[in-house]
């Protein structure tokens, strides 16, 4: 039975991710790219890595995603904002990645049902991952948290001019 | 296994061609997330394969870099596109270099 949900949701995820690199629209795009990342989650799950998938949900599908909407929203100032908006939402949009989203539910639903333990590889508990991780991994941490203040303040730096000059631009 | 490896393969060239031929910088940004899951993807499936916790670990800093990553992109692409007022990636062709 897991082999079949993998099967089901490697084709999700591939059908998620060409949908995403085909849209037109920025915003279309980036619902089919949360299901795709989602897919990957519920593979992670499947391959029984169940704290990447946690973090794969909550990092990749929340925080990047939340990122991206943040930036797409904060590009498309204007009058004509609103007409747009309304193009964005007609119904029809929201229509295929729902039904992604559903497929996923119901392989969660399905997972539940047959007492959770789905799993095609060898179980790698957090517990593990942990240890591992504090012990010789630790530069590999403190490399990444480096990497962390680095992006941080690149961040920083390179949207700062656009808190007091917003108004009027640079031109080139 | 051989199929986990096949999709992160597939996802990867999804994710490359997506790199190639989109010109929205945003675009360009998402199908590169795309690259960085695909290769995330691989370490699960060999961790899962081996039993290790190593790959989950791979997974954990590669996540890392994508964080960072959208960060400093994002900023890059908001700069660029107060300056050109485009998100086009061809219209920053005037670097002499």
């Amino acid at each position: 039975m897991a082999l079949i949900l993998f099967y089901i949701t490697s084709a999700v995820a591939i059908f998620a991710t060409v949908m995403m690199i085909t849209r037109l629209n920025a915003v279309h795009g980036l619902l089919y790219l949360i299901l795709s990342l989602l897919s990957v989650g519920v593979l992670f799950f499947l391959l029984g890595a169940y704290f990447a998938a946690v973090l794969e949900v909550i990092i990749y599908a929340g925080a990047i995603m939340v990122l991206f909407v943040f930036v797409i929203m904060m590009l498309n100032q204007g009058k004509k904002t609103i007409a747009q908006e309304r193009m964005w939402l007609q119904p029809g949009i929201w229509i295929g990645p729902s039904l992604l989203a559903l497929i996923l539910f119901v392989e969660m639903l399905v997972v539940i049902a047959f007492g959770g333990n789905a799993e095609t590889g060898h179980v790698v508990t957090a517990k593990q991952v942990g240890i591992a991780l504090y012990g010789p991994y630790l530069l590999a941490v403190e490399l990444a948290s480096m990497l962390l203040l680095a992006g941080l303040v690149g961040a920083y730096h390179l949207g700062k001019p656009m808190l007091s000059t917003s108004k009027n631009g640079r031109k080139s | 296994m051989e199929l986990g490896l096949s999709l992160s393969v597939v996802l990867f060239v999804l994710g490359l061609v997506g790199v190639l031929v989109r010109r929205n910088l945003i675009m360009m940004l998402m199908s590169l997330e795309v690259m960085l899951n695909a290769t995330g993807l691989a370490f699960i499936v060999a961790g899962s394969r081996w039993g290790q916790a190593d790959g989950q670990i791979m997974f954990l800093l590669i996540l890392t870099l994508a964080a960072a990553e959208v960060g400093v992109g994002l900023g890059l692409a908001l700069q660029i596109f107060h300056r050109f007022h485009t998100l086009d990636a061809d219209s920053m062709n005037e670097m002499k270099g």
